[in-house]
């Protein structure tokens, strides 16, 4: 099995007609996901990429059973366009989109946490469960199914860690990019969570980074539910100065709060095998595999 | 986007958020004018500087006559005011806020922040104002009081009262206190802001319940609604060189070692940074050049990280994945001939096309070393600044 994506997906893209949306959901469908709807509003009645445009998500939802959704729209609308698939009862919405406000992410949580829905992101890659589905922006080639569960606050860093995976020949279950921002859906602890749960998943990379204190939850979380998974760890950001954003919105040390040092320190306290240099993800996790 | 106290407290004012009367000045000329205008015995002579910390170092001086204010803001201007946030190189005051004296009985403390793990903002008091907030949380936690805004309703009366009283206010003190925190929320939500801080708020000798300092910053995804707010940015305060990388949609930020780096993706740029550290050496930046990385972006950030006299060696790394690698490469060939490039260039291209690259790269007249990791391409860039390699 593998986790939030795969054979059972059934993607709608918010966003197709766009530039961003048209370029990504070809390489979304060409790996073989299924997509079957898209929503732009005032387009609906159109095709793009093969399928049907809708005007709404609930229009494309009752037309088409969508149960996933990836957003590409512009920050400006894209908190709307999370509530829209989340009141249209979208299962899963992966949004991409980087820079929205985050006075909208707390509304957007806030909004949330009536609903069942989950959310991946933003500013994230999006999830791939590789020979599965993609939903996302990375590049699926670099990808093999496999068993590794790979979670991730970053999006070329997670490309290098899969790429160091494969290389000692681990595939990976589903490969997560939950996203860079200060408000994001989906957390580390959601992810160990169902990683813990699926039994195609045997080892674990996490990569965090500098700002707030998800990774500090995620070893609390590993230590009260006693996840038996091997678990590799690198935090990026150890040479990040203090006060400055490090590019991802959420990626600051504020307070002399969110160092690098703090979160190695309560994930090692948590038995979690943490790489002090981001070329030892692969190998690491190669040597706890096999052991 | 961080702006200076006087404006914050300029917009504190739009919003009746309590202020003492003030005037900025950018010369000793015009903070004698302010001195007059304020018409009053005892003025506060304060440094305007993107940092805490200013009474400490020096920037913030009480003045009782118009004399006192001449000399007092002859000596802040111009002074290069060094803080616990300016760090030890300090930064240069160019501007003034000239204020009334206030009769202060108590020094308190008020700031909304966000709560990343609750996923809202937080209104938070304590009776420890005018020193280090992150000292009382790091030493007396149980001296912040806090309330958590649900962002439907706002921040209500009965929380700004519980917060009041937690501050152990009473009487009129108490309803002044709650004028002030539901104005503050309303320009903190209006504004988009980051965080807002307020060390000292105080009670003045008359109950009245007032902002003595303003900090105020804003989320820079938030500005596009808020164009108006772009005319209190003060470019004085910003790094040059990432002033500069912001025109090309880079993002640099300037740092103390010598080798320099140029990847895609924010956090295989911190990684890239780390890593160089590991192999005995000092990133002497973050840059992140996104997605695109052609001729013309490269070019740009060998620019940038030119402009820093430190670097002695320059390593990319760029994972490609919608990028292709062969592409990044030829866009790395075509910049060096037009920037003069003269410390060693280190190249680590991985993912799509990274064959085709490789061979672009080996073909080029030009003088690359081409990593075939991302260890190997930090061990050659750190090799490369002592010479070990080139």
């Amino acid at each position: 099995m593998s986790v939030l994506v795969g054979n059972n997906t059934r993607l709608i893209i918010q966003g197709i007609t766009g530039s961003e949306g048209s370029f990504h959901g070809a390489q979304i469908k060409e790996y073989g996901t299924n997509l079957v709807g898209g929503v732009t509003p005032g387009k609906g009645g159109q095709d793009a990429l093969g399928v049907s445009v809708f005007n709404t998500v609930k229009e494309a939802k009752e037309a088409t059973g969508a149960n996933t959704s990836v957003i590409f729209v512009p920050p400006a609308f894209a908190a709307g366009a999370i509530i829209e698939a989340a009141e249209a009862g979208i299962e899963l919405v992966i949004c991409i989109t980087e820079g929205i406000p985050t006075a909208d992410m707390v509304t957007v949580n806030h909004t949330l946490k009536i609903l069942p829905t989950r959310l991946v992101g933003p500013n994230c890659p999006g999830v791939i469960s590789p020979g599965k589905a993609k939903v996302g922006i990375m590049p699926g080639f670099i990808h093999e199914p496999g068993t590794i569960g790979v979670v991730s606050r970053s999006g070329t860093l997670t490309y290098e860690a899969v790429h160091q995976l494969v290389a000692v020949g681990l595939g990976q279950s589903t490969s997560v990019g939950i996203g860079g921002d200060p408000i994001i859906g989906t957390t580390f602890i959601n992810m160990l969570s169902l990683f813990a749960e699926d039994d195609e998943t045997e080892g674990i990379v996490l990569i965090g980074e500098i700002g707030g204190t998800a990774e500090e939850e995620a070893a609390k979380w590993v230590i009260d539910n006693q996840l038996k998974k091997p678990i590799v760890a690198f935090i990026a950001g150890q040479t990040a100065p203090p006060g400055r954003r490090m590019g991802h919105a959420g990626a600051i040390i504020a307070g002399g709060k969110g160092t690098a040092s703090e979160k190695v320190t309560a994930l090692e306290d948590a038995g979690i095998t943490v790489v002090k240099s981001p070329a030892d993800i692969g190998t690491t996790m190669a040597k706890l595999i096999h052991s | 986007m961080k702006i200076h106290e006087y404006q914050a407290k300029e917009l504190f004012r739009k919003y009746h958020v309590s202020v003492p009367e003030g005037y900025p000045a950018f010369s000793v000329e015009e903070a004698l004018e302010a001195y007059d205008r304020l018409n009053v015995e005892t003025a506060v002579v304060k440094a305007q500087i993107h940092a805490g910390g200013r009474g400490k170092g020096g920037g913030v001086k009480l003045a009782h006559s118009r004399e006192e204010v001449k000399k007092i803001a002859s000596q802040i201007l111009g002074m290069n005011l060094v803080t616990h946030q300016t760090g030890p190189e300090g930064k240069e005051v160019q501007r003034l806020l000239i204020e009334s004296g206030i009769d202060i009985a108590r020094e308190l403390y008020a700031g909304i922040v966000l709560d990343r793990t609750k996923s809202q903002f937080a209104f938070m008091v304590s009776t420890e104002g005018g020193v280090e907030i992150e000292k009382v949380a790091a030493e007396t936690p149980e001296k912040i009081i806090k309330e958590w805004i649900d962002p439907d309703i706002g921040l209500t009366k009965t929380q700004s009262r519980n917060l009041a009283k937690a501050l152990g206010l009473y009487g009129e003190q108490i309803d002044s206190a709650v004028d002030i925190f539901t104005a503050l929320w309303t320009v903190f939500s209006e504004n988009d802001c980051s965080l807002v801080e307020i060390n000292p708020l105080v009670v003045t000798g008359d109950n009245h319940v007032m902002a003595l300092d303003a900090k105020m910053n804003f989320d820079d995804n938030g500005l596009f609604r808020h164009k108006e707010l772009l005319d209190y940015r003060d470019i004085n305060e910003e790094d040059p060189a990432e002033l500069e990388a912001n025109k090309f949609n880079l993002n640099y930020i300037k740092l103390d070692g010598n080798v320099g780096c140029m990847v895609n993706g924010a956090g295989l740029a911190m990684g890239t940074m780390d890593i160089i550290k590991i192999y005995g050496g000092e990133p002497a930046n973050f840059l992140d050049v996104g997605g695109v990385a052609n001729a013309e972006t490269v070019a740009n950030g060998f620019k940038i990280i030119l402009s820093d006299p430190n670097v002695k060696s320059i390593l990319i790394n760029i994972f490609g994945g919608i990028v292709r690698c062969d592409r990044v490469a030829q866009g790395v060939i075509d910049a060096m001939e037009t920037v003069e490039v003269n410390v060693p260039v280190v190249v680590r291209l991985e993912g799509t096309n990274s064959e085709q690259a490789a061979e672009l790269l080996e073909k080029s007249p030009l003088e690359f070393l081409v990593a075939t990791s991302l260890a190997d391409a930090a061990e050659k860039a750190v090799a490369s600044v002592i010479g070990g390699v080139k």
